[in-house]
């Protein structure tokens, strides 16, 4: 006991004199928390709030071009700005590199002309199933020119197609209205009145958007309560780089020669580092999750709320940490080089928390990379911190996520204990 | 029941062959060191010294045959081995970033002292190896001097019966050299084998009272220094070193 006591104490005071190292583990996931929720929280904004720059060049003439500006401007998500007529493509192209804007709009000449023929033929369709007789007006069924959505390919593609979904309710609510009015004249010859257009149209049916959270919190879930854990969990990790490189410092440096020659089982010292970095990756949790709670909220940006279950949370979050620590002491002991040490382990930190569901949610994977997601120790992490920071659930509903993170831990360590056989080490 | 006496080392039919080499580095080797001598291992460069010290002090294994230390078999009883000696490799051995107290209570613990007698030969090392003004500053500012103590005082802290040396004056001023020397010679004296290797022939003289000649894996001498000197007609070991290994250059790839 008292050379697990010596060693730790040597350990604390090898770490605490590597500043570089400790600026690695503390500085660099505090500012990538705060960097990423600041960035997310602003993309939440931007759809909410700040709303998206949206350049329209109404090319139309007729009634129906402004209605559908109107009803573009209604949806809440875009900030309309109309262009001269007479700009083309090509100058919508330069405006959009010139990032004026990510995206442009171009209404075609005869959009009311093509719009109302297809509203007097649904009309007049929807007449003649009711046994009645339509204006014999025949609709020109000759295909329209499309609307044209000019974007920026910076733009992501699932920005894109909400903005595109977006703009196909604002034209159907159009072409809806149209057919609506037709038929009310055709039937009553007089027009539609406003109040009723209104109600026959306007959406009455409220979403309610509740989250299924286990303890019944209806907290909504943001930025900070997603973003958080994961970086978090990406910290603890990537102590491979201060750790990993520990151990290949201390194995290829003379005191391990002389470790070898002593009365004492090297499995020591690396207990003596497990113990060391787990108290490490606490000490980050604690770090992280203080800013998320307090300084988030001076910053502007969503308080972190912690889990009501804390024992949960801290075993959560030592078992993780003692999975990072597995990670790092095998990396460091199969490493030849600490440069070896340091870009393998950073890199696959990288990958595994990108498979894993750190960068990109995991039920948004499909395919071979679906099963390879089980493999990712950050994936089983996560999820289990998502069962209590953003389910509001115990430890005991994270549990399935906590045996294959101890499975794998054990396997790391495993490993470890026979690298460490096969190079004589031990 | 008689009390016996086992040689500090006693190699018996030694042979090795890296991983990988064509050639064995050692065939049969045989070698014993009397207990309380004071044993220096010579040789040229790749010569087998330091591989014959990296097999003594069990950080390589034999293919064939045996080591003892004081009897112990290196290898089957790995931690009651290395609980009989002490080694000082010619590389800085300990943590550059903590300071030769931190570094003696570490090793010291490794070792199997208790705290209470860390303490007492911490203080006591720091003092000869007139390191106590700079016990508690980091040993990655000190001269090449001084570190060549600290690695020499973490070697002996738990006052082996045996101490293998490997180049332990390599690159010090001669103040250094001569404390160490001394300080050697005073542990011989309280009954500590020494068991050395190192190219500075001369110090090797003022140290050795048992010298062993190497070359491509074989002993091409061994025995009390004056009688090796007197049955080869040379005046030193430089002379003698010269006269059996060749003056071609050695070199170790």
């Amino acid at each position: 006991m008292f050379k697990l006591w010596a060693t730790i104490t040597k350990d604390i005071r090898v770490l605490l004199r590597d500043k570089v190292g400790i600026l690695l583990m503390f500085i660099m996931p505090v500012a990538l928390v705060i960097v990423v929720t600041s960035i997310q929280n602003s993309t939440f904004q931007l759809m909410n709030k700040n709303k998206l720059l949206l350049l329209v060049s109404n090319q139309d003439t007729g009634k129906l071009s402004p209605q559908l500006i109107q009803a573009i401007n209604n949806i809440g998500m875009f900030r309309v700005s109309e262009l001269p007529k007479e700009t083309d493509a090509a100058a919508i192209n330069t405006k959009l590199h010139a990032k004026e804007a990510e995206l442009a709009i171009v209404i075609p000449a005869d959009f009311s002309a093509k719009v109302g023929e297809r509203a007097k033929a649904s009309a007049n369709k929807a007449l003649k199933s009711f046994g009645l007789e339509g204006d014999s007006v025949k609709a020109n069924l000759t295909a329209d020119n499309p609307i044209s959505m000019y974007y920026n390919p910076v733009l992501q593609e699932s920005l894109r197609l909400s903005v595109q979904g977006g703009l196909r309710s604002a034209l159907q609510l159009v072409e809806s209205r149209e057919t609506l009015r037709d038929l009310y004249f055709s039937i009553n010859d007089k027009p539609l009145p406003a109040k009723l257009e209104n109600e026959m149209l306007s959406s009455k049916t409220v979403i309610n958007q509740i989250p299924t959270t286990r303890n019944g919190d209806r907290l909504i879930p943001n930025a900070t309560q997603h973003n958080v854990p994961a970086w978090t969990i990406f910290a603890m990790f990537f102590i491979v780089m201060s750790l990993g490189g520990s151990v290949v410092r201390e194995k290829v440096s003379g005191s391990f020669i002389r470790l070898k020659t002593m009365p004492t089982n090297y499995l020591v010292g690396l207990l003596s580092k497990q113990i060391v970095y787990l108290g490490v990756t606490m000490f980050q949790a604690l770090v992280i999750f203080t800013i998320g709670v307090w300084l988030f909220p001076v910053m502007g940006l969503p308080a972190l709320n912690i889990p009501r279950d804390v024992a949960g949370l801290i075993l959560v979050t030592l078992l993780t940490g003692w999975c990072a620590v597995s990670y790092a002491i095998c990396i460091g002991v199969f490493a030849k080089t600490q440069e070896q040490a340091n870009g393998f382990g950073a890199v696959s930190i990288v990958i595994l928390a990108a498979i894993g569901g750190l960068m990109v949610p995991s039920y948004v994977v499909s395919g071979p990379m679906k099963a390879l997601v089980n493999f990712s120790p950050l994936h089983w992490c996560i999820e289990a911190y998502y069962g209590l920071f953003l389910e509001g659930g115990k430890f005991t509903d994270v549990v399935a996520n906590i045996i294959p993170l101890i499975g794998i831990t054990l396997l790391l360590q495993v490993i470890t204990v026979i690298g460490l056989k096969r190079k004589n080490l031990i | 029941m008689a009390n016996v006496t086992y040689p500090a080392v006693d190699i018996t039919n030694l042979s090795f062959q890296y991983p990988g080499n064509e050639e064995p580095s050692f065939t049969n080797l045989n070698l014993k060191i009397g207990k309380g001598d004071r044993f220096g291992l010579f040789g040229p460069n790749g010569a087998g010294k330091t591989t014959l010290m990296n097999l003594m002090t069990g950080l390589l294994q034999s293919n064939e045959g045996s080591i003892s230390l004081s009897g112990v078999k290196v290898g089957q009883h790995k931690y009651r081995v290395n609980r009989l000696f002490g080694f000082v490799p010619q590389d800085f051995s300990f943590y550059q970033e903590l300071s030769p107290k931190e570094n003696l209570e570490f090793f010291g613990a490794w070792y199997g002292l208790n705290s209470r007698k860390i303490k007492q030969k911490t203080d006591e090392l720091l003092q000869i190896m007139g390191l106590e003004d700079v016990r508690d500053k980091q040993v990655q500012q000190f001269s090449g001097g001084m570190k060549r103590r600290v690695n020499l005082a973490i070697g002996v802290i738990h006052n082996p019966g045996i101490l293998f040396l490997d180049e332990p004056t390599v690159g010090v001023d001669v103040q250094t050299r001569h404390a160490i020397i001394n300080y050697l010679l005073e542990l011989n004296t309280n009954g500590t084998t020494l068991i050395y290797t190192s190219h500075q022939l001369n110090e090797a003289e003022d140290l050795c009272n048992e010298v062993a000649l190497m070359d491509n894996g074989k002993i091409m001498a061994h025995g009390p220094l004056d009688t090796l000197l007197h049955q080869h007609k040379h005046d030193n070991l430089e002379e003698l070193f010269l006269n059996l290994t060749g003056k071609h250059f050695r070199d170790d790839v």
